[in-house]
């Protein structure tokens, strides 16, 4: 959905090809300061981050060998959120005990993140960067969590490459996106951003959207094998995000790196 | 958790701010139950009340004793609160209902829906004690009473209140506030939540009889014109079990004072006339206590950083017997939504687990005010047409086994999208 606008469009930014489009970045940065309100522009993320945690901590819980019921289950994971915007997702994650890297494009969102997580007095190393800036920390992190991000870059597989190379060998990869079907250009396209007005207009490009077998082969290519995916569907009638096995839609991936 | 004293430049004591979880405004019977639902879990919570708790384990103070149905049960269990409870719980094995002169009967047997119990009958005080307990054994959990909250800051940063008691004033810092501070809730009010009320013009009087027969522990509500009297099954004494009830005899609000006032031998006198003679004599032991009756629901259960749980968010006509346990399943649903999100590393206050919370307690709510507030209105009245379809009604229901079932699973309380707490799931 949402997180990043992959471009550099700090000050001094090399001319290099980068993969993420300017529009983008524009309009993210002028959704920041609406990040942590529930209720405000970022309505939609706030409501599926539960489902996407949950996902997220089940299988790290898992794939590392840890109890997910456990207070801290992430305890001394190094994770990097490629795509952190205002840190919905980073800020749990360091509650649940991992330590956080978070990047975005967008300079704004970092300001916003740093600020929010001051105030719930976390720690996390929140920077304005792309992942091919990350160069000097090749396989370095346990965990790359890419979510809702890939449908707004430029360049999904110098994105993807770029990604995958910063975990380590036996680490792992969570990805979210949405899938391009029909359903999905009616539902999250045209039903949230323009019926129902849960996203601002223009929030997406359907065109950008990533098919699952795309995202697999995209990432096979880079040493990441998928090894889950889930649906993420919504129950009108609870008003709730449920994990499933419908995948025409939201999904979610995970991945393992050889 | 404890309180760290430093001295000031002026030499005054003063009290460094208390860092907690979730702030439990109120704790009787429903907010130290989610205490404990939270202190068991490793949640950090600070729980102030006006009252001292030990008040409360005073005979004198609540005279009532609860009908805790089976799902009610299953959170006492799952909590460590039910041991301490149950040597001197009776069980309720038949609910019989009837009314006035009718011939037609009612009558719930549980063995129609397994070998359980509908629920226990237990006396407010005995769980108030086992709560205080509880509580004292949990490490997170930290009690301040007598003590009140002075002052209240709720924003989208997180919460902080002022609480002065006997030893002064604390500031304490958490990211959720629970208003668990009953009927007259001062946290509802106080966060603007407004409330719909309206009275039934009727008073609960409740007093205990011990009588010549054993109860066989089935309850019986018998409708009368003045509205319900309920006859409830308690233990009694350990050597004799089964020879002592509970009672709740409704009134109308206007005859209940001078009721009250009759000496011993005519209140005697005019419960004998309502209570009859199937238990054989019956003498009133200890107080009696009347209580007005109202129906009441706040317009919302939640704010920002804030819910609301047991009677500062409903509080029904007693017909059911279900205020306490509609406490308990706001005590189930909260600290699961809460725990979820604290297990998923998410802020404990936010919105989105609050509205979750909300959600899932309305429809229960609104239908269960609805249920206790219908019956009470078709048997409290005397209308000849009426009384025809009460009758036929009841006996209706139980020539209808399925319909029957339904009630009777209402009863015990497992009716409905039930927390983990009341399907004998960890929390
Ligand atoms: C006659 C009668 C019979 C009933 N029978 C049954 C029954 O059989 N079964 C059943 O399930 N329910 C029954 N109920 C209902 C049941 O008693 C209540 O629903 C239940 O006690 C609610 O618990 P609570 O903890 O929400 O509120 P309360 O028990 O009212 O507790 C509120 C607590 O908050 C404290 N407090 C108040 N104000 C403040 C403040 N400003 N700051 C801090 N603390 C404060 C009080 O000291 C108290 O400890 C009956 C009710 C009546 C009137």
């Amino acid at each position: 959905m949402a997180q990043a606008a992959m471009k550099k469009n700090r000050k001094n930014a090399s001319p290099a090809p980068s993969t993420a489009s300017p529009d983008e970045i524009a309009r993210f940065t002028a959704m920041a300061e609406a990040w942590w309100d529930p209720k405000g522009d970022f309505a939609p993320l706030h409501n599926i981050n539960p489902v996407r945690l949950e996902f997220i901590r089940d299988h790290l819980a898992r794939h590392f060998d840890r109890d997910p019921m456990d207070a801290n289950p992430l305890d001394g994971l190094d994770i990097i959120d490629i795509g952190c915007g205002g840190g919905l997702l980073a800020e749990p994650m360091r509650r649940l005990g991992a330590t956080i890297t978070g990047i975005d494009a967008g300079q704004k969102n970092i300001e916003v993140a740093r600020l929010h997580a001051d105030q719930s007095g976390l720690d996390i190393d929140y920077r304005h960067q792309l992942p091919e800036d990350l160069g000097s920390e090749k396989g370095r992190y346990d965990v790359v969590l890419n979510m809702e991000v890939v449908e707004h870059v430029a360049d999904l597989d110098g994105f993807l490459g770029a990604a995958a190379g910063l975990i380590r060998p036996g680490g792992a990869m969570v990805a979210s996106t949405l899938n391009r079907t029909l359903k999905s250009l009616a539902l999250a396209k045209i039903g949230a951003e323009y019926v129902l007005r849960w996203l601002p207009v223009g929030t997406h490009d359907w065109r950008k959207f990533v098919r699952p077998s795309e995202l697999a082969a995209g990432l096979k290519d880079h040493g990441v094998e998928i090894t889950d995916l889930k649906g993420m569907t919504y129950a009108p009638i609870e008003r709730d995000w449920r994990l499933s096995q419908n995948l025409d839609v939201n999904y979610l991936a995970f991945g393992v790196k050889r | 958790m404890t309180i760290r004293k430093k001295k000031s430049p002026s030499g005054q004591s003063v009290t460094s701010p208390l860092d907690t979880e979730i702030l439990i405004i109120g704790g009787g019977m429903v907010g130290a139950t989610l205490a404990t639902a939270f202190g068991q879990s490793g949640v950090d919570v600070c729980v102030v009340d006006t009252q001292d708790p030990l008040d409360g384990l005073d005979a004198g103070f609540d005279g009532r004793a609860s009908a805790i149905a089976l799902a009610s049960q299953r959170v006492l269990v799952a909590l460590n609160i039910w041991p301490a409870l149950h040597p001197g719980a009776a069980p309720i094995k038949d609910i019989r209902v009837s009314e006035g002169s009718s011939p037609f009967f009612l009558h719930y047997d549980h063995r129609d829906t397994g070998d359980e119990p509908f629920g226990y009958m237990v006396e407010n005080r005995k769980l108030r004690k086992a709560l205080f307990h509880r509580l004292q054994g949990l490490a997170p959990v930290h009690v301040m009473a007598p003590a009140s909250v002075t002052a209240l800051d709720r924003r989208a940063g997180g919460v902080t209140a002022e609480v002065t008691g006997v030893h002064g004033k604390t500031e304490i810092n958490a990211r959720l506030v629970i208003g668990a501070d009953g009927r007259a809730s001062k946290t509802r009010d106080d966060a603007g939540i407004r409330l719909t009320r309206w009275s039934y013009q009727q008073a609960g009087i409740v007093c205990t009889v011990t009588h010549e027969r054993s109860h066989d522990f089935v309850a019986n509500e018998h409708f009368l014109a003045a509205g319900p009297f309920a006859i409830l099954p308690l233990m009694g004494d350990p050597d004799r079990p089964g020879h002592c009830s509970s009672l709740v005899w409704t009134e109308r609000a206007d005859l209940a004072p001078s009721i009250m006032a009759l000496d011993d031998a005519s209140f005697q006198a005019e419960l004998e006339h309502r209570f009859g003679d199937f238990l054989g004599a019956i003498e009133v032991v200890g107080p009696k206590w009347s209580y007005p009756l109202s129906l009441q629901v706040a317009e919302t259960t939640i704010g920002e950083r804030l819910a609301l749980v047991g009677d500062a968010a409903h509080g029904m006509h007693p017909i059911a017997g279900q205020g306490l346990n509609m406490g308990l399943r706001d005590v189930a649903a909260l600290a699961e939504v809460v725990l979820d999100a604290r297990r998923l590393g998410l802020d404990i206050g936010n919105a989105v687990t609050l509205d979750r919370y909300q959600r899932w307690r309305r429809f229960d709510n609104t239908l269960m005010l609805a249920m206790t507030d219908g019956l009470n209105r078709l048997f409290s009245n005397n209308i000849r047409p009426l009384r025809l379809v009460r009758d036929l009604g009841m006996a209706a229901v139980n020539a209808m086994p399925p319909l029957k079932k339904f009630f009777m699973r209402h009863a015990m309380g497992l009716a409905g999208d039930l927390p983990r707490l009341m399907r004998n799931q960890p929390l």
